[in-house]
């Protein structure tokens, strides 16, 4: 394996570490919601997979990971997108 | 790689960094939330293979209208899940998102373990351990996430136990880790499938096992955990497919989420492993700890006018929501109270435990749908120098976060956590339902004080009331 990649990965573990480190206890939860709909880049994993599947096996299981991975994302942007539409109506 | 996807990938990284950076602030999170969903936008227009040609290049197959049905039956499902859930039901909806997402990356991990295995290259000790992990990690995300969403939806809240059940859970883990290491060395022997099979379904098994012993209340603390997994298993997945994008996503969402987890652990001063490994469930005897300090206190109910009436002339007054307050879905009845009283002139603030509700942020989320303007919301460290002063702490279907026992009673297992010191206002208002004990199942020596007064009834139908009676006055 390419070395490069593992120093990508261990500086990415800081990284998240120092973005979350001074979120307000008040955006947990559209901060846990966000951060959930970015690991729905996962949808580019099934996408990945079923593109090479040669199985009707193959074909079958990546087509329900590229569903499951397309509800993630999109759901997961789309309902933070809700919360945070929430927080930003002012009072009158 | 050529230096154009390189340079993609790094903007993608940079936007996914920027995003959750702007989400730390009120103003700039709906921002940050689009600059996200942007960077996966780029990141799936610019979808590349591992040699480095674009996917979408590749010429159409049975196997790309496949993909594009089921992204857009995905983009479907997830765009209903989204618009459709009430603002109540949020927390449950996100665990639903990521036990899907961690379902995806099990999959794409299994799949890619069978097609290296058979393969002409074989597989490599490292790709095995890392398909293995996204597999494990990935199905034991999503039996969990489901088991969390029936529980916020009210389905076997109770922690469930038995006794042994950390020893069971244990061996359960120790043969799925065998399975594990036969599977590393043996990735291509002809009982490989069966073994993987087994694994794949004890993973799963394990997933709610893990989840189970837990009550409701430490959903929050649960969900987070499990979107820190599902954020690993699609690092791992970004390993063995060669996928920097999903490397570098997935290890950020595992990492934050880890430290996220942490914090929510940490604001109810419990260790991880404690929440995890039910000290409030297996206990037992735990759940009882406060009764016998009870004596003959007998609790003082409040009738509403009585109570209109002591808001309606407090200087200052504090407003304590809690899960109760989301499942009467009082939130509108709670902002209209506290603009009858400003116009009174009474000061209204709101107390924020960190874990009130069943989310971190999740009573914020509740009253920011109602309008509830950001500067009225006090976190606990703000609020409890100032209780002293405080006329009238109006506690809406909180229970646990108030509860004195944290501070008093060492035998309560939640002695030590920090709560929001209602008990010292000069007088406390408990709106709730019944006497049932809060989901830690812990009795609370709040309603027993003093300075007290219960005003029970449904908290939406009792507000009302409030409102109505002051409105009069």
């Amino acid at each position: 394996m390419d070395t490069n990649i593992l120093f990508i990965f261990i500086l990415s573990i800081f990284i998240g570490f120092e973005v979350v480190s001074k979120v307000p206890s008040m955006l947990h939860t559209p901060l846990m919601s966000g951060t959930n709909a970015i690991h729905g880049i996962i949808l580019f994993g099934g996408i990945l997979v079923l593109a090479d599947a040669a199985t009707p096996l193959a074909r079958t299981l990546g087509f329900v990971a590229v569903i499951f991975g397309s509800a993630n994302v999109f759901g997961g942007f789309m309902v933070t997108d809700r919360m945070l539409q929430m927080f930003k109506k002012k009072k009158k | 790689m050529s230096s154009t996807i390189a340079l993609i990938i790094i903007g993608v990284a940079v936007l996914f960094i920027i995003g959750i950076k702007l989400l730390a602030s009120p103003k700039t999170a709906r921002l940050g939330n689009l600059v996200a969903a942007a960077g996966m936008l780029v990141a799936l227009l610019t979808l590349h293979q591992p040699a480095g040609e674009y996917v979408w290049s590749q010429g159409w197959t049975l196997n790309y209208t496949l993909i594009a049905i089921g992204t857009l039956i995905g983009l479907v499902i997830g765009a209903i899940g989204a618009y459709s859930v009430k603002m109540t039901a949020m927390p449950q909806m996100v665990a639903l998102f990521n036990g899907v997402g961690g379902g995806a990356a099990a999959l794409v991990a299994s799949l890619e373990f069978f097609k290296r295995a058979h393969g002409l290259e074989g597989l490599t000790p490292f790709f095995a351990v890392t398909m293995l992990f996204a597999t494990l990690i990935g199905s034991l995300s999503f039996s969990g996430s489901a088991i969390a969403y029936l529980k916020l939806e009210g389905k076997f809240e109770r922690p469930m136990t038995f006794p042994g059940q950390n020893i069971f859970n244990g061996l359960i883990l120790l043969v799925i880790l065998g399975l594990c290491g036969y599977l590393t060395i043996n990735s291509s022997a002809s009982q490989a499938t069966t073994a993987f099979g087994v694994m794949f379904l004890l993973a799963l098994f394990f997933g709610i096992a893990m989840v189970m012993p837990i009550g409701g209340a430490d959903m929050p603390v649960v969900i987070s955990l499990l979107n820190s997994f599902t954020g690993l298993a699609v690092a791992a997945d970004g390993f063995t497919i060669n996928n920097l994008s999903m490397i570098v996503a997935g290890t950020l969402v595992g990492s934050s989420g880890t430290l996220l987890t942490l914090l929510m652990c940490k604001a109810m001063n419990r260790p991880v492993t404690n929440v995890l490994f039910g000290a409030f469930g297996s206990s037992g005897g735990g759940g009882k700890a406060g009764a016998s300090d009870l004596g003959g206190k007998t609790v003082k109910p409040i009738q509403a006018d009585e109570a209109a009436l002591l808001l309606g002339y407090a200087q200052q007054v504090v407003i304590v929501p809690g899960y109760g307050m989301a499942v009467a879905q009082a939130q509108h009845q709670v902002r209209e109270l506290s603009d009858e009283l400003g116009k009174r002139g009474v000061e209204v603030r709101f107390a924020i435990h960190p874990v009130a509700g069943r989310m971190p942020g999740h009573m914020n989320v509740l009253l920011a749908e109602a309008n509830v303007p950001y500067d009225q919301l006090c976190e606990m460290e703000a609020i409890n120098p100032t209780m002293d002063r405080v006329d009238v702490c109006l506690v809406i279907g909180a229970n646990d976060v108030v509860n004195p026992a944290a501070r008093e009673d060492k035998s309560s297992p939640i002695y030590g956590m920090p709560i929001i010191e209602a008990d010292r206002a000069k007088t406390v208002i408990v709106m709730k339902r019944s006497m049932a004990a809060g989901f830690a199942g812990i009795e609370n020596l709040l309603f027993y004080k003093d300075n007290t007064r219960m005003l029970f009834g449904d908290a939406k139908a009792s507000l009302q009331t409030l409102i109505t009676q002051l409105k009069a006055s």
